[in-house]
C-alpha cells in the first residue's frame, strides 16, 4: 500500500510519518503499543498534535480504502475539534474520491452531521436520509440515517 | 516518492505539538 505514490504523498501532505517496527525496534513496539493499545501489524494510528489517538486502521488494505481511511479520519479529528466545515469537507471527499471505499457509507453519514452542527438546519440530516435512500442502502449507516427521514 | 518515516518517535510527538500537525504512526512487520 505505501509503495503506491498517491499514498506516500497523503501521508507526506498531511502527517509527520512515524514508524514502530515488531522486530527492528521491539523496545519502542512494547512501550508504544502499550500506549495506543496497539499490538497487532499493521496498525496505523492518527494522532492529533497532542498526541491523542484520533482514528485508526487496523489490517492491510489496498491504496484506495487507505487513502479513504486517512481522508476519514482527518474528518474525525476535525470533527472532534469542531472544526465542522473542515470535517465536512473531509467527509464529503471520501464520498466522492473514493465512492467505492469501505469507508464512504461512514463519510456520508457524519458529512452529513458536520453540516448539521455547523449550521443547526435540521434538513441536512433529512438530506443525508434521502441520499442513503439511493447508495449504500444496506450499510449500518444507513440503518443509522433512517431515523433522520423527513 | 518515498515516505520519510522516524524511529525517534518521542521526538515525533514533541515536534507534532510544536509545529501543531498530526502525525501518523505505523506500528509495522513490512520487511525493511
Amino acid at each position: 500500500m505505501y509503495p503506491d505514490p498517491r499514498v506516500a504523498r497523503f501521508i507526506t501532505e498531511n502527517f509527520i510519518p512515524a514508524r514502530v517496527h515488531v522486530r527492528e525496534q521491539p523496545a519502542d513496539f512494547q512501550r508504544f503499543g502499550d500506549r495506543y493499545q496497539a499490538h497487532w501489524t499493521p496498525t496505523i494510528l492518527e494522532l492529533g498534535p497532542d498526541g491523542t489517538e484520533q482514528h485508526r486502521v487496523e489490517g492491510f488494505l489496498e491504496a484506495e480504502d487507505l487513502l479513504a481511511q486517512l481522508e476519514l479520519g482527518l474528518g474525525h479529528a476535525a470533527f472532534k475539534a469542531k472544526r465542522w466545515a473542515d470535517a465536512e469537507r473531509h467527509f464529503r471527499e471520501v464520498v466522492d474520491r473514493y465512492p467505492e471505499s469501505d469507508a464512504a457509507a461512514e463519510a456520508l453519514y457524519w458529512a452529513g452531521v458536520s453540516r448539521y452542527r455547523a449550521t443547526g438546519d435540521p434538513s441536512a440530516l433529512a438530506e443525508t436520509a434521502a441520499a442513503f435512500g439511493k447508495q449504500y442502502t444496506d450499510s449500518t449507516w444507513a440503518k443509522k440515517a433512517s431515523i433522520w427521514k423527513a | 516518492m518515498e515516505i520519510n518515516w522516524r524511529r525517534d518517535i518521542d521526538q515525533v510527538l514533541e515536534d507534532a505539538r510544536a509545529q501543531q500537525k498530526p502525525v501518523l504512526l505505523d506500528f509495522s512487520a513490512a520487511p525493511m
